[in-house]
């Protein structure tokens, strides 16, 4: 019998994306130069996390409209995010096809106690955490990929080492633990206790892991890399730089050749100007993205 | 034991060394021409096709690749393995190594909601049917005559019809392909018998 959104085909297509970047785009001619560069898909979005960041208001779904062009101009994967929480919003995007939702903090959330149970769902979901109980309740959810959440559009890599630290330096402790510790330490992170077995049997999270929120450089994302990351998103680094084109196809290369300096070195030679970015401590704690999300 | 090298540029190449060490092989992830040296067969993983294209592009290893399997190196490729070793892909923007006389339409069966998994019947493999997981999957529309086709989708009305009857996994001389990842189960026989058409002990067709 054949069947369609199973576990393995849902988690299956984040492990496709490993040792790739995605990048956010804004139009169809971004999503292509993104898709030249390397990208091993695009986030396509109404505006990139900085502007969302500089418009203020309630920041929504992408109009369906430019979904669906950005979906005809490349043939990768092609992501969109919708509200924490908003069911109907998931089932836009899933109607149009899109190949990946976000449940995503850096849209301003529809629901504060609760987020969307992406089983119901046939499309996979990639959700954003900041420590291990985050990632294992939204695994818990559905979710067939985690991303850290960072601190999106600040081009600031300084959060997402923290929550890949926190969730990385927790597994970590989980494996030393003996099996009858477990189950407090389920309730302590406020996690299935299934997960948290098998998170420690398997010395990694059961789904793919990615590094997001602050990206700027190649060797943001080499340093992703090097603490665990499966692979990289990056909002605003790229289509807020000097370069996009070499920026772009830089930090694929230096995600590919993460253990090689030689190579990023190469690589980061006269890409001009990064994304100006933000010191994430002169953040109002309104202000700040990463705490979204339950 | 042999030593087998995995492309390691991007996709699900660590799913393919997994398989590869429980079955005591020494294994090189393959990021450069300079990776290459002494491999005795080599595994093109699933990933974007793109992805790769631009890679291998930029780092010369198209002609690395093409001038060993011309010379007989084994090559099994997965889902964005097999387009790169097809003869024809509609649409791609990227040469490929041409190393399987195969056309190939990607992404045919839509988009991944479209994606799917199902038992399928191997014979190479033994009466056990082997479970196909098809991500974004591409589909063989014609294969040459130096070509043995190892498995075909089922005809059946849940099958989508772009797919249904078509070739899923293909051989050819040393080169094998298929549409699906075999990777991504707990299933070993399809790298196993990529193993012995390494060792020789599978006649090439």
């Amino acid at each position: 019998m054949l069947e369609r959104g199973t576990i393995a085909v849902k988690r299956g297509l984040a492990q496709m994306l490993k040792g790739g970047v995605i990048m956010d785009v804004v139009t169809p001619e971004q999503a292509k130069i993104a898709e030249e560069a390397g990208a091993c898909a695009v986030m396509a979005l109404e505006r990139v996390p900085a502007d969302i960041r500089a418009a203020g208001g309630v920041a929504r779904m992408a109009d369906p409209e430019r979904i669906i062009k950005i979906m005809d101009a490349v043939s990768i994967p092609v992501m969109a995010k919708c509200r924490i929480g908003h069911i109907v919003e998931a089932q836009v995007l899933e109607a149009i096809g899109v190949d990946f939702i976000d449940e995503s903090e850096v849209l301003t959330p529809a629901d504060e106690s609760h987020h969307i149970n992406k089983w119901a769902f046939k499309v996979p979901f990639v959700c954003g955490a900041r420590d291990l109980g985050e990632a294992l309740r939204r695994i818990g959810e559905g979710a067939a990929m985690i991303r850290t959440k960072g601190e999106a559009g600040t081009g600031n890599i300084v959060e997402a080492v923290r929550h890949m630290r926190a969730i990385m330096d927790h597994i970590r402790k989980l494996q030393n633990m003996p099996e009858e510790e477990l189950m407090a330490e389920a309730k302590a992170l406020g996690a299935p206790y299934e997960l948290v077995k098998e998170t420690a049997r398997l010395g990694r999270l059961p789904v793919v892991n990615f590094a997001a929120g602050g990206v700027a450089t190649p060797a943001d994302a080499a340093l992703m890399m090097l603490l665990g990351a499966d692979g990289v998103f990056v909002g605003s680094g790229i289509f807020k730089s000097d370069d996009p084109e070499r920026r772009a196809a830089a930090i694929v290369k230096a995600v590919t050749f993460y253990q090689d300096p030689a190579v990023i070195a190469q690589v980061s030679r006269g890409l001009g100007e990064a994304m100006r970015g933000i010191d994430v401590r002169t953040l109002a704690p309104e202000e700040r993205l990463a705490v979204r999300g339950w | 034991m042999a030593r087998i090298g995995v492309l390691a540029l991007q996709g699900d190449f660590l799913e393919h060394e997994v398989a590869l060490r429980h079955l005591g092989q020494e294994v090189v992830q393959v990021r450069t021409v300079a990776h290459l040296d002494g491999i005795d067969g080599l595994i093109i993983p699933g990933g974007e096709s793109t992805t790769f294209g631009r890679l291998m592009s930029d780092l010369g290893l198209y002609r690395a690749l093409a001038d060993m399997i011309a010379a007989g190196l084994p090559v099994w490729g997965t889902c964005a393995g097999l387009i790169l070793l097809a003869r024809h892909v509609l649409d791609l923007s990227y040469p490929t190594l041409a190393a399987l006389d195969i056309v190939v339409d990607r992404n045919a069966y839509g988009r991944q909601v479209d994606s799917f998994e199902m038992d399928v019947q191997v014979p190479v493999l033994g009466p056990e049917p082997f479970r196909a997981i098809f991500i974004r999957a591409p589909v063989i529309q014609a294969v040459g005559e130096g070509v043995e086709v190892l498995a075909r989708l089922p005809q059946g009305e849940d099958v989508p019809r772009v797919g249904a009857g078509t070739p899923i996994a293909v051989c050819q001389g040393r080169v094998l392909g298929t549409t699906f990842h075999p990777e991504l189960t707990q299933d070993l026989r399809f790298h196993r018998h990529f193993l012995e058409l390494v060792a020789g002990r599978v006649a090439p067709i």
